[in-house]
C-alpha cells in the first residue's frame, strides 16, 4: 500500500527539480478521450504514455485528454505536437503507442505506418 | 464498454465540457441487498429541462463533429440491462447528478476495471477540477479526494507523473483492500 509518506517523498524529489515543468513547451502528447476513443482503447494508451514518461523523467514531455475530433470510426486517435509540427496517429493501441513513444517521442522519427496526415498549423 | 469505469470516464468528461471543478463520484456496491450503484455528480453549468428531456437519446448531442451522442445513452442500456435503472438530474448553473443502478450479481453487469486509469485521466484534464472519489463496499468505505493531496504536494503539480502513479497506485490498492478485509 502506497501511504501518504510516499507521496510526501516525491513531493520533495520533484521540489529538487530545477527545470518546472511548462504546460505548452516541449512534446505535447493529446490522447483522444470521447466516447468513441475509451470504447476503442484510448485509456490504455494514455496510460502508457504516462508510465513512459514517469519511467523516463521527462521533463518536457506532457500527455493530455482531448475530445473527438470527429473521426470516431479510426479512434483512438494520438496526436503529437512540437513546435508548430503536429503529427497525427489512428488507430493506436498499446504497441503502436510503445512504437510512438520509442521512434516519435524519444528518437525523433515519424512511424509512419499509423499516420493519416502531417502538416504545419 | 466492458469496464464500468470506462463508463465513469466517459460521463465525467461532460461535467469537463460543462466546466465543472469539483466531480463527485461514489460507487456503492452492496452484496446482501444486490445492487451496484455509481452515482456522478458535478457543479458544472447544468441543463435546461429540456436538454435533459434529450439527453440519453442517442441521436442527441451537443457537438458539432458528428450527429451522434453515445455516452449517456450507452452508460443507461449497460444499467437497464442489468435489472437496474438510470437517471440524470440537473440544475441549470448549480450542477448534475448521474445515477445508475445495477444488479450486483447480474451476469450482464461489467467489472469496474482500473478506476484508477479513469481518475488518473481526469486529473490530467486541461481543466483544473479536483475529484473526490467514495468506494463503499458493503459498510467498508475507501475516499479519494484531490483536494487533500494537494495539500500535500503544495505547488508540486499534478503533471508531475511520479505522483499521478502514485495517486493510481492509491487507488487500485485502497480498492484491493475494501474486499480483501471483506473476505477474512
Amino acid at each position: 500500500m502506497k501511504s501518504l509518506d510516499d507521496l510526501k517523498k516525491i513531493r520533495d524529489g520533484a521540489q529538487k527539480k530545477v527545470v518546472m515543468r511548462g504546460k505548452h513547451d516541449g512534446i505535447r502528447i493529446l490522447v483522444g478521450m470521447a466516447t468513441c476513443g475509451i470504447s476503442a482503447g484510448a485509456r490504455p494508451v494514455m496510460n502508457l504514455f504516462v508510465e513512459k514518461i514517469a519511467e523516463r523523467d521527462l521533463n518536457t514531455v506532457t500527455v493530455t485528454p482531448v475530445g473527438c475530433i470527429g473521426e470516431c470510426a479510426i479512434e483512438p486517435i494520438v496526436e503529437i505536437l512540437q513546435g508548430e509540427e503536429r503529427t497525427t496517429y489512428c488507430r493506436v493501441n498499446e504497441e503502436v503507442a510503445e512504437r510512438i513513444f520509442n521512434e516519435h517521442i524519444i528518437g525523433g522519427k515519424v512511424v509512419s505506418d499509423n499516420v493519416i496526415g502531417k502538416f504545419r498549423l | 464498454m466492458n469496464e464500468l469505469s470506462l463508463h465513469i470516464l466517459d460521463i465525467c468528461q461532460n461535467s469537463i465540457k460543462a466546466d465543472a471543478s469539483l466531480i463527485t463520484i461514489i460507487i456503492e456496491e452492496d452484496i446482501i441487498n444486490d445492487f451496484y450503484k455509481i452515482i456522478i455528480g458535478d457543479n458544472g453549468h447544468g441543463m435546461s429541462q429540456k436538454t435533459l428531456s434529450e439527453v440519453s437519446d442517442p441521436f442527441f448531442t451537443t457537438r458539432s463533429t458528428r450527429k451522434v451522442g453515445l455516452g449517456v445513452s450507452l452508460f443507461k442500456m449497460a444499467a437497464e440491462m442489468c435489472n437496474g435503472s438510470f437517471s440524470v438530474d440537473s440544475i441549470v448553473n448549480k450542477g448534475t447528478v448521474v445515477t445508475a443502478l445495477f444488479e450486483h450479481g447480474h451476469i450482464d453487469r461489467a467489472p469496474l476495471g482500473d478506476i484508477g486509469e479513469t481518475i488518473m485521466i481526469l486529473i490530467l484534464n486541461e481543466k483544473d477540477i479536483d475529484i473526490y472519489y467514495e468506494h463503499i463496499y458493503n459498510n467498508k468505505k475507501y475516499v479519494f479526494d484531490t483536494r487533500e493531496i494537494r495539500k500535500v504536494l503544495g505547488d508540486i503539480p499534478f503533471t508531475e507523473y511520479s505522483v499521478i502513479l502514485w495517486i493510481k497506485d492509491n487507488i487500485v490498492n485502497g480498492i484491493k483492500n475494501l474486499q480483501k478485509e471483506e473476505t477474512k
